[in-house]
């Protein structure tokens, strides 16, 4: 029970009024971050770094993770209301909470989202405070067979998210994992794909880019030719009965809200994998466990459910490894690990024991956080909705304004807004033809873990790709990737036999 | 459309000349200023050594109020820092940008000649820092000391994994020099970043590394790894268990570069005004108490005295790239 | 649509060999005790695409897939006008972002696509084109610390950095 004890200790640091104060105020501006495209945790913890300096660090920490939870529940808002996912931990959301929005359910999507993001939170944060140092040891024998291992498991939970015509869902994947290969290829350390010589491409393709680039210029392009005159194109409404009835409907996601929580923190203790791995399996999960599997990409609550869920407790579980090894699961990690560095804060494992007022202050704080993002979040989800309300005219162009300077703001370079403008023309003149473009956005996330872990792997086991098999964890989640990956395979190609025949 | 921009490119200069002359009154006669927020380019990426460092000093700019304006700092990593190199080439004359640089600051000009980057000519404004090496194993193997490692490495040979970052860079650099000096078959695996590196020596998928202090510091606290030696010229006060590889009896050293260098072509006033605002930070408290916890050295150096370390450093990079095989 | 599915299928057939011939410039072979070379990777997933493409083909020419049989325009008139307004305003602003900056261009792109396409009053649309570039400054470069392009328009900012920062 001394767990519970230091528990105690945490939440009298926690409950301090300043640092009250700055979970407040550090969950209301990390979700106005979060909402923006392009802009997610990463930048808001980055800019305000600095601005720490002015408290004590004890206090500096747990305003930037409460700007960071905050930042995550953010992230669902534009994935719901515009359709763009505001960073790559929610892309998942937009699946099934884009056309929860468009069937005027948006307030539904959204409370969906912050009350699965609360359970994730605080499951997580309660697996956090009892089994931090165990897991920390297993996270820290995980190498790179292990990563290409959980990846190739990734994406065999998400091989049926592409639609019925398996060339051009192939061929979706094929091109966003070609995308990520652009930049630098780390293991020669050569510049790879810098196409017609422009510097630009020396930082890589960045997942935003094909992001807002598709869904946001792309999307805006196709409701711009569906809703041709119309006013309006959601007509969303608010009241009080139906967030009561929105929370009493959740009560069918229980399950989905779990299995997204154990998942999504589980694969984010995983140094390097971070939020979005976490929430792509746990939308695959739920569409592969639901009675429905037909309604997922169709407005089903439990899409959204599962992967913020799922986010949200692997951005607590990213915590372990950054605390306990000094090793930021996200870049969101990094740079908090930076400000310990800064305050003088070791991140390691004598962190626990040195600074063990530090350690659950910041995770009492993190219980704080989670409850106050969430009642911030109701609050503010009438104005969401009024927003959404208004004329298309006025939306449209305001949306692609954020596109502009969303895509802008993340590297600062030109370069990527025209990169993203031509993807956003592309992506829609391929999405009038049924080319599914989820999987390319999918691939370009997996594909810079994939590839440099894999070819890690290679490195040290002389290219023999046994090494796959014979690491007790690295074995068995690859066999269990390569099971779900064949089965569907082959029940596919047997009815499209049978059709064809 | 042509006709679109022509208007537009009008009404920009129209605006663009109107708004210069009400600037210009402001403080002409006075020392120079930045005008607006200073880009702060950072050579890698967002987490690591270098980014902690610049926003390190950023932090400490802003709380000390040394700078009128804020800097703002920029990750440009791409192609191991080729970015940022040709961005701030194309920057020549702005006295706006500056950039924190490390040691690929000379091997990527050095590794791509293509890119047809000079560093003579961009601006000194100060190095505040010379970051160490150290040769580390993990605790859990027999190897206490150099003769130890070398013993246990031929026997593996080629099978020994040694860790680092990137490619051609610091890491391998020091690698190959171990390859030699002890006659092994080292084989190196690079990976992203030096956290990443210290973890997998700590979680044993990486025989030894050649990681910086700050970052094998929490495991080193923990008792998961070991500093066998460390490539300075006086045992550092951190690891005084690790001696030089001097003292071992093989002449070398090598160090890591933090600097702050501005774009080329800037102006007097703006380096002297940069020169004096991180003269200041390294003066500080905070700056100080930090080099001494990651054991970083090294005196503040700046105008010519930079350029002429760094034209030594290029040389001694050329030759060390070429020993290699890197370059010819 | 049946031309515009073939015709896609032909520009990403091009795209994908032209990818592979990039990738070439690393080693795309396998390097004994290494594994695959730097430009594998890309080269053969660029191969894949192309056998993607003609598989595409294969089914447009059997007409296997929904969009080759259908008869469908690809555009009709009112959607390509919709569609070359939308996408070249968007071409001009981002173009002219490099001239008058963001400033110059959001509000110009505003005040268009609300007065023509949207066809608001001038008081609707002068207030949002108006206020938007006010809230995306103070949010973007005095909250946030993120300074967004200016152009020519570069100088009318000092006074105003002079005040907030």
């Amino acid at each position: 029970m001394e767990v519970l004890n230091l528990l105690a200790g945490g939440f009298a640091i926690a409950f301090e009024p300043l640092n009250l104060a700055l979970v407040v105020f550090g969950c209301a501006i990390g979700l106005f971050v979060g909402a923006m495209p392009g802009l997610g945790s990463v930048n808001g913890v980055a800019i305000l770094l600095p601005m720490t300096f002015l408290v004590p660090p004890e206090s500096a920490i747990i305003f930037l993770a409460a700007l960071y939870y905050g930042a995550m529940y953010g992230g669902a808002i534009s994935s719901i209301m515009l359709g763009i996912p505001g960073a790559s931990t929610a892309v998942a959301t937009t699946f099934d909470g884009r056309p929860l929005a468009l069937q005027g359910k948006a307030d539904v999507a959204l409370i969906s989202a912050a009350v699965a993001s609360f359970v994730g939170g605080t499951i997580s944060v309660v697996l956090f405070t009892l089994f931090a140092p165990p897991l920390a040891e297993i996270a820290l024998t995980f190498g790179s067979p292990e990563i290409f291992a959980l990846m190739v498991l990734a994406f065999a939970t998400f091989i049926g998210l592409g639609g019925d015509d398996i060339p051009k869902t192939l061929f979706s994947i094929f091109i966003g994992l070609a995308m990520s290969a652009v930049g630098l290829d780390i293991i020669s350390g050569q510049p790879r794909l810098i196409f017609f010589g422009l510097p630009g491409f020396y930082h890589g393709i960045n997942f935003l880019v094909l992001a807002i680039g598709i869904y946001g210029i792309g999307e805006m392009l196709w409701t711009v030719e569906v809703s041709r005159g119309k006013m309006s194109i959601s007509q969303a409404t608010m009241s009080l009965r139906r967030i009561v009835d929105g929370v009493i409907g959740l009560k069918s996601s229980v399950k989905t809200m779990l299995m997204g929580s154990f998942l999504g923190y589980f694969v984010g203790i995983l140094p390097a994998a971070g939020a979005t791995p976490g929430s792509l399996m746990a939308y695959g999960v739920a569409k592969t466990i639901s009675k429905d599997p037909g309604s997922f990409g169709k407005g089903n609550v439990d899409g959204v459910v599962a992967p913020e869920a799922a986010n949200n407790a692997a951005s607590t579980g990213a915590m372990l490894p950054m605390l306990t090894l000094g090793i930021p699961g996200s870049p969101t990690t990094a740079i908090l690990l930076g400000g310990m560095v800064i305050w003088g804060l070791e991140p390691g494992p004598l962190l626990f024991v040195e600074h063990s007022d530090f350690v659950w202050g910041l995770i009492a704080s993190l219980y704080a956080a989670n409850l106050f993002a969430l009642l911030i979040n109701i609050a503010f989800i009438p104005a969401f909705i009024w927003v959404l309300r208004m004329p298309f005219t006025i939306l449209a162009p305001i949306i692609f304004v954020l596109c502009i300077v969303g895509g802008y703001a993340p590297t600062q370079d030109m370069h990527d807004v025209w990169l993203m403008l031509i993807f956003g023309i592309v992506g829609y003149l391929m999405r009038k033809l049924d080319y599914p473009l989820a999987p390319a956005v999918l691939a370009i996330v997996l594909g810079p873990l994939a590839e440099p872990a894999l070819r890690q792997s290679l490195l040290i086991s002389n290219g023999s790709f046994a090494i796959f098999f014979e690491r007790p964890f690295a074995g068995v989640i690859m066999v269990i990737a390569l099971g779900l990956l064949i089965l569907p395979v082959l029940q596919k190609i047997v009815r499209y036999a049978r059709r064809s025949a | 459309m042509r006709h679109i921009a022509r208007r537009l490119f009008g009404f920009g200069l129209v605006a663009g000349v109107g708004l210069g002359f009400m600037a210009a009154p402001h403080n002409a006669a006075a020392d120079w200023e930045p005008k607006k927020p200073v880009e702060f380019v950072i050579m890698a990426g967002k987490g690591g050594g270098a980014d902690k460092m610049a926003r390190l000093m950023q932090s400490v700019i802003q709380k000390h109020g040394l700078a009128s304006k804020p800097f703002t700092p920029i990750n440009k990593p791409g192609g191991s820092g080729a970015e940022s190199l040709v961005y701030l080439k194309q920057k020549t004359g702005d006295d706006h940008v500056i950039m924190v640089t490390l040691n690929s600051f000379y091997t990527t000009p050095l590794r791509n000649p293509d890119l047809d980057i000079d560093i003579s000519t961009f601006t000194p404004v100060g190095r505040m820092a010379e970051d160490t090496f150290l040769l580390w194993v993990n605790s859990d193997t027999a190897i206490k000391t150099i003769d130890d490692f070398v013993k246990a490495a031929k026997a593996k040979g080629n099978g020994w994994v040694m860790a680092g970052t990137g490619k051609g860079q610091e890491d391998q650099l020091l690698t190959d020099f171990l390859n030699k000096a002890y006659g092994l078959d080292m084989k190196y695996v690079p990976y992203k970043g030096g956290g990443r590196v210290a973890k997998e020596l700590a979680g044993n998928n990486a025989d030894s590394t050649v990681n910086n202090p700050s970052e094998q510091l929490g495991f080193y606290q923990a008792g998961k790894t070991r500093a066998l030696a460390a490539f300075t010229p006086a045992r550092l006060d951190l690891f005084p268990e690790a001696p030089t590889f001097q003292e071992l009896g093989k002449d070398f050293v090598y160090f890591m570069q933090r600097s702050v260098v501005g774009a080329p072509g800037m102006s007097k006033e703006a380096e002297a005004y940069y020169r004096d605002v991180f003269k200041k930070v390294y003066a500080t408290d905070e700056w100080q108490g930090y080099m001494k916890s990651k054991s970083l050295q090294g005196e503040f150096l700046t105008g010519d005295a930079l350029k002429t370390y760094w034209a030594r450093e290029k040389e001694n990079h050329r030759e060390m790239l070429t020993k290699m095989g890197e370059i010819k | 649509m049946r031309r515009a599915e073939f015709v896609m299928a032909v520009v990403m057939a091009l795209v994908s060999l032209y990818l592979m011939w990039k990738s070439a410039e690393l080693p795309v072979g396998w390097i004994p005790d290494e594994g695959p070379g730097g430009g594998a990777f890309p080269f053969w997933l660029g191969a894949g695409m192309l056998v993607c493409t003609l598989w595409i083909f294969l089914r447009w020419f059997r007409r296997t897939s929904e969009v080759s049989r259908s008869s469908e325009a690809y555009f009709d008139g009112r959607a390509l006008t919709l569609f070359l307004i939308v996408g070249g305003s968007l071409t001009v602003m981002i173009g002219s972002i490099h001239l008058v900056g963001v400033y110059g261009a959001v509000p110009l792109f505003l005040a268009f696509y609300m007065r023509f396409l949207g066809r608001h009053g001038w008081p609707t649309t002068g207030a949002v084109a108006l206020s938007t570039p006010i809230v995306a400054f103070f949010f973007f470069e005095i909250a946030l610390n993120i300074t967004l392009p200016k152009g020519l328009t570069e100088p009318l900012f000092y006074p105003l950095y002079d005040i907030f920062l």
